[in-house]
């Protein structure tokens, strides 16, 4: 696809779409960003339903653990004998469901749905740096998720080791059902994913340095693009690490090494491996699974930024302190993994070295945080459903992550780890935050992706029931963990001290299952409007951003002439004397004299006695 | 500007950007063998019956220097491709990828002199099952790096733009070397553990 944009014919210039494009090449084997990014949303939507589906069944079995549901055994078979879901498929249900979450719909429909669709249009490039490596990105992320849900039809059920497949369990075929031929598959898939992951990250970096249009310098950049660029980077940095872990894994698993494995007995049988440490497997993952979660959050975090500020018609307060702060978290995503591993026998001086820098993240977050509230005070702020979404994500953002504070702490984690406070800690910080965020992220581009509008009263609908379903199915979970609830068990009627719980499971259950049926609201929202949604304006939003310059019918190669050059950063909403309350990118100083600050012109001394000269003429006075 | 120079900047603009990946693509590479490393003393730290405890082959000098060779060759290759004399970089790609084929073969029988010695990959003691791993892993770069070759090598024809072959052969080699390089990597980092 490349070719046709590079082509030499200068007589074609202008005719980027009109190469031949059959249906195989448009949507299916597509190398446009736009269709590549659409192809990911979708796949991710489609997971996401699944994999919801997936902790419904589970919730059902935690909140009526004596109960039988017979038309569980009609769709589940013998998963679901008389109706109850048997405790082998219980593991797996988790563990899918985590898996499915956090790479297939926080990761790959996150990121990937977004980096392809707005780092292109947001730098103003015609396309991605590499399509090829773009649609093969996909189509590594499609198998991967067509591998991990077939795994549903083996005989031996899917990996139920858990989303982090600790060793042993995850390294001994035979020790569970869900170790078996399950965990094969699951393996499979995410060396896939991960592929997927690496081509679609390198392909971000280099698109962002090298393709940037005229003017675009690193400092104007929205904040959008500077999220996908450190996500991309923290991304390259360690999926490759969790390739090494799952190699020896699988080494472990199939051919009889002993990297992991050590004094196991497997059924009465004593297996032959020595030698080997589970340790070393929890310390690779970590060094992948800590920074995936700011591989999840940050995109979400860019994406509520660039929709906080447009609709409250203000610049998002603190440019550059929120750039940074995106940086120290990616640094630091790297130095604290360890806080996993608090009671795996960690010498207590690492633990406190880990407890530091986990804490140091608060700040990042903190200053993030403080700055999305500064950016509503007084703004004219409008609430479309994208907006919602977006404070909901700061709220989820900043509950889910005050509980952070806790769980870093070396010795509080010792009470605290493995319990469901764990559980309401990550779902409320990157479960609910990170899903908020890619929510208003769908509902703020889909203008821009389909053509036409998402119904508004839908969309309210859909972020009430979700964001009051979201806080009392996880709040109350924190309660539980105080109290030593553990997490990723099965039922809590052998327990006399759990036995006060049933309750809240039972809440639990019934605001997961009314959040769940909320969906419903956004899918009918979402497939609908590609149909009969209201057709979209070019910029609905009256946004400044590049993308809103292209037309809305989307064309290969995006700008029909010239790629626009751009002149100011992407935030100058209700700038005074200025007779809208929004300037694209692309408009000149020179058109705007009434507006422009000393500090627009970064101490270029021609452009500022232009500019004096010219309010000396014009009668303005500029303050400050 | 022309419309023709527009298209020679966005050209120039693809190129820089493909060989951008190109590096960030090693990175990546390199995260993973970085992985391994770490894995390795980690593993390495936890007893005192751990470790390499073995003599590593004398092969691993012999493809050292094959793949030393081979990088010269290519990198010949790459000046001859940069002087449009398309037979001369045929043959020296040729040179290389016997080169390559050589250095893969040595390395698997390095594996079995490591079994005479009594190293074998199934191995209480994992530190020696490492020395598979980090072989392996690289063989299979290795692999990848042969096909990068053969695809410049049919490149190399007069129907395909100069530039285009050139760009090319810069990718090729600068991929080979920097697979040449993680081998000098791996073995030193084997001898200081040996």
């Amino acid at each position: 696809m490349s070719s046709t944009v590079i082509s030499h014919d200068a007589a074609h210039h202008d005719a980027h779409g009109h190469h031949h494009e059959t249906f195989l090449t448009k949507y299916i084997f597509s190398g446009d960003h736009k269709m590549i990014a659409k192809q990911f949303l979708i796949t991710g939507i489609i997971m996401a339903v699944f994999a919801m589906t997936l902790s419904l069944l589970f919730r059902i079995q935690l909140a009526w653990p004596d109960k039988e549901f017979p038309i569980l055994e009609v769709f589940l078979g013998k998963w679901a004998e008389g109706g109850r879901i048997k405790p082998d498929f219980f593991l797996s249900l988790v563990t899918i469901h985590g898996t499915m979450m956090v790479f297939f719909v926080l990761t790959a429909g996150l990121s990937g749905t977004f980096s392809n669709l707005l780092i292109p249009y947001q730098i103003g490039a015609r396309d991605m740096a590499s399509p090829l490596m773009n649609m093969l990105s996909y189509w590594f992320f499609f198998v991967a998720c067509v591998i991990m849900v077939a795994s549903f039809f083996v005989e031996s059920g899917p990996a139920s080791p858990g989303w982090t497949i600790y060793p042993p369990l995850s390294a001994v075929p035979t020790a569970i059902a869900g170790s078996g031929l399950g965990m094969t598959l699951w393996l499979i898939s995410m060396t896939l994913f991960i592929a997927s992951q690496v081509l679609g990250g390198v392909n971000y970096i280099s698109t962002i340095l090298n393709m940037r249009t005229k003017g675009m310098d690193l400092w104007k950049m929205p904040l959008t693009i500077w999220a996908f660029f450190l996500t991309a980077i923290v991304g390259l940095l360690s999926f490759p690490v969790l390739v090494s872990a799952v190699v020896l894994l699988i080494f472990d698993r199939s051919v009889g090494t002993s990297f992991y494995l050590s004094d196991l007995v497997v059924q009465g049988q004593i297996l032959p491996n020595e030698g080997g440490s589970p340790i070393l497997f929890q310390h690779l993952f970590w060094f992948l699974g800590h920074p995936e979660v700011y591989i999840v959050v940050m995109p979400a975090l860019g994406l509520t930024s660039e929709v906080i500020s447009t609709n409250s018609r203000k610049p998002i307060f603190g440019y550059h302190a929120m750039v940074y702060s995106l940086v120290g978290i990616t640094v630091l995503s790297f130095i604290v993994w360890g806080h996993h591993m608090f009671v795996t026998g960690m010498n207590p001086f690492l633990g406190g070295v880990f407890m530091i820098t986990t804490l140091i993240i608060a700040v990042p977050s903190a200053v993030k945080s403080f700055n999305y509230m500064a950016t509503l005070w007084r703004g004219n702020i409008r609430f479309t459903p994208a907006m919602m979404f977006a404070i909901g994500m700061v709220s989820f953002f900043i509950s889910g992550g005050l509980t952070g504070l806790f769980l870093g702490n070396a010795a509080l984690d010792i009470n605290l780890h493995d319990t469901y406070f764990v559980v309401a800690h990550f779902h409320l910080v990157m479960g609910s935050a990170s899903i908020f965020g890619m929510l208003c992220g769908v509902y703020h581009w889909y203008p821009k992706m389909f053509g036409r509008m998402m119904n508004e009263k839908l969309g309210y609908f859909h972020f009430w029931l979700t964001f009051i379903g979201a806080y009392l199915v996880f709040f109350p979970m924190h309660f539980m963990g105080v109290d030593g609830v553990p997490r990723r068990y099965y039922a809590f009627t052998e327990f006399a001290f759990m036995e006060k719980w049933m309750s809240v499971n039972l809440l639990v259950t019934w605001a997961a299952i009314i959040a769940g049926v909320g969906q419903v609201a956004f899918l009918v929202n979402f497939f609908g409007s590609i149909f009969w949604g209201k057709k979209a304006t070019q910029n609905p939003w009256n946004s400044n951003t590049l993308e809103w310059t292209t037309p809305v019918e989307h064309i290969h190669g995006n700008w029909p002439g010239e790629i626009p050059t751009v002149y100011r950063w992407p935030y100058d909403y209700s700038k005074p004397g200025h007779n809208e309350d929004f300037i694209p990118q692309t408009v000149p100083f020179s058109e705007t004299m009434s507006s422009n600050m000393p500090h627009d012109f970064e101490g270029n001394e021609e452009a500022i006695r232009i500019q004096e000269q010219w309010n000396k003429e014009n009668n303005r006075v500029v303050e400050g | 500007m022309g419309a023709n120079e527009i298209k020679l900047e966005e050209q120039q603009k693809q190129f820089k950007a493909k060989k951008f990946n190109l590096w960030l693509g090693m990175i990546g590479m390199f995260m993973m063998f970085a992985a391994l490393s770490s894995g390795f003393i980690v593993y390495t730290a936890s007893g005192v019956d751990k470790g390499i405890k073995t003599i590593l082959p004398q092969m691993f000098i012999y493809s050292t220097i094959v793949i030393l060779v081979s990088s010269l060759t290519l990198h010949l290759a790459f000046k001859a491709a940069k002087a449009g004399e398309l037979a001369k970089q045929k043959l020296l790609l040729v040179v290389t990828i016997v080169l390559g084929i050589v250095f893969f073969i040595l390395q698997v029988q390095s594996w079995g002199v490591l079994t005479e010695q009594g190293v074998y990959f199934i191995n209480n003691n994992a530190s020696q099952s490492f020395i598979y791993i980090f072989t392996g892993l690289h063989l299979a770069h290795i692999i990848a790096g042969i096909i990068v070759l053969i695809s410049a090598f049919f490149c190399a024809k007069p129907s395909i733009a100069t530039e285009k072959n050139v760009f090319r052969m810069d990718l090729a080699a600068i991929f080979w070397h920097f697979l040449d390089l993680l081998w000098i990597y791996i073995y030193v980092f084997l001898l200081l553990n040996q």
